[in-house]
């Protein structure tokens, strides 16, 4: 510890970093193979088993394949623009963990904007999109930004608007305070009073990462890749941990706004509160952040893709006035100080 | 309180490097025979018989539009959001007003079918 205080500030948060960055990497390289055993098994298949021990090396052998593999850059493309989207779409992907916290102070940067920083970085991921989907000259790339790009918007409005309602409820952009607001055990979680919200904030989370069902922008079917059609090898291994890093991060913070974050959920109940009181606040913070990344795979493997005109309908003319209203609610019901959420004493 | 913004700064410069290393050990490790067929745009089987910037339905255009009003609003929100216990009814009802003029512009572009989509 005396050491660690010694070493210079930079040193600290390089250090720190990495030990948030590598993790990271890890989860979501064996996420993808999560999903692909995940669907097989809900398929009736058993997915990947080849390499390693029920193919748990697949991710290592994939990352090696595509390493490889040569990266195509088409002859009509914006060469630069080209080369730049999947850096768009990753460096936002993993600079919003700086601000996660982990446990209770376990956190890189505690900064009081947090779940502005988190939005705006989030917000960033559109253009990574768009951009890909320009440089490539291509017609497939072109519809798939496109479509990508209108829905992403879309559902931003109302995840934004489901962000207001957790401010409100929390009274703080700090994500630890806004954890530490729902103390109290499972009752206490927004998840109850923002019931709504939570519902709202989850699916713009899926549409926002273009997963299954709200795919549309990928449609494998009918615009073979969308916006990634025309990439390969290493280039397109960019946009997958991309779109698999931001799973990770909409099922984390779906965990610390809604879920309680790393508090137990037996918080207040009597003989299973001591009985659980030794497990680390990570641990819990995991276990909902796992299963979260679990339903991601869940929906995929269970709905069929949405047709582009109703997906617009749901995000603007379903979830929008949902969250309007809601956030009054919720307003009038911290004004009120409405029990046992908002008590005076809290 | 710095030091927080410079944990950022490392970390967004770190998850920068991230994002170059695998496209640069790729074009590495990779090889590199290029012919026209294979550079040309993606297409089912024939070649390509019309340029990708093409026109396109202008519904995505004023989708972008509304966007921006709305994003808009949630900045306003944002800030109303942290305080509105300590400023009670008095801003509940501000806010109330506000998010009504809102929701007139809404149930406008609503009716004005600029959210329909077919």
């Amino acid at each position: 510890m005396e050491l660690w205080s010694l070493l210079p500030v930079p040193v600290q948060s390089l250090i720190a970093t990495v030990l948030i960055i590598l993790p990271l990497l890890g989860v979501v390289a064996w996420y993808t193979y999560a999903e692909r055993k995940v669907i097989g098994y809900m398929q009736v298949r058993i997915g990947p088993n080849r390499v390693g021990w029920r193919g748990l090396l697949q991710p290592i052998a994939d990352a090696l394949k595509l390493m490889m593999k040569e990266i195509i850059i088409p002859t009509q493309a914006n060469k630069q623009l080209f080369l730049i989207a999947p850096m768009i779409s990753i460096i936002p992907a993993l600079a919003a963990w700086a601000v996660i916290p982990f446990d209770a102070g376990l956190v890189l940067a505690d900064i009081n904007a947090g779940l502005l920083y988190v939005l705006a970085m989030t917000s960033l991921g559109v253009y990574g999109v768009i951009i890909a989907g320009w440089a490539s000259n291509s017609k497939y790339a072109f519809l798939g930004s496109l479509r990508a790009a209108a829905q992403i918007v879309a559902y931003e409005i109302a995840m934004g608007f489901a962000l207001v309602g957790v401010l409100v409820a929390a009274g703080s952009l700090n994500f630890s305070a806004i954890v530490m607001a729902q103390q109290g055990g499972v009752w206490h979680w927004f998840w109850l009073p923002l019931l709504p919200l939570f519902g709202v904030y989850y699916i713009s989370g899926v549409a926002e990462t273009n997963r299954a069902p709200f795919d549309v922008a990928e449609g494998e079917s009918e615009i073979v890749a969308g916006f990634h059609v025309e990439y390969s090898g290493m280039a397109f291994a960019i946009f997958f941990l991309a779109e698999y890093a931001n799973m990770v991060l909409i099922a984390m913070l779906t965990t610390l706004m809604f879920f309680g974050g790393w508090l137990s959920p037996f918080q207040g109940i009597p003989v299973l509160e001591s009985l659980f009181a030794g497990v680390p606040g990570i641990i819990w913070l995991l276990i909902k952040t796992f299963f979260f990344m679990f339903t991601f795979l869940w929906l995929r493997a269970t709905f069929p893709r949405y047709r582009y005109d109703q997906i617009m309908r749901l995000g603007w003319k379903v979830f929008i006035p949902i969250t309007i209203v809601w956030i009054l609610v919720v307003a009038l019901a911290v004004v009120f100080e409405v029990s046992p959420w908002w008590s005076a004493t809290a | 309180m710095l030091d927080n913004y410079l944990h950022i700064l490392i970390f967004i410069l770190v998850a920068s490097l991230i994002s170059i290393a695998p496209p640069i050990l790729g074009s590495l490790l990779g090889p590199r025979r290029a012919y026209a067929e294979k550079d040309s745009p993606y297409e089912c089987g024939f070649a390509a018989f019309e340029n990708a910037r093409m026109q396109f339905d202008v519904r995505y255009y004023l989708v972008a539009i509304l966007f921006i009003v709305f994003d808009l609003e949630i900045a306003f929100l944002f800030p109303w959001a942290i305080v509105v216990k300590e400023l009670g009814m008095a801003g509940f009802m501000a806010m109330f007003v506000f998010l009504g003029i809102l929701v007139v512009g809404f149930i406008y572009e609503w009716k004005k079918g600029a959210l329909e989509w077919e």
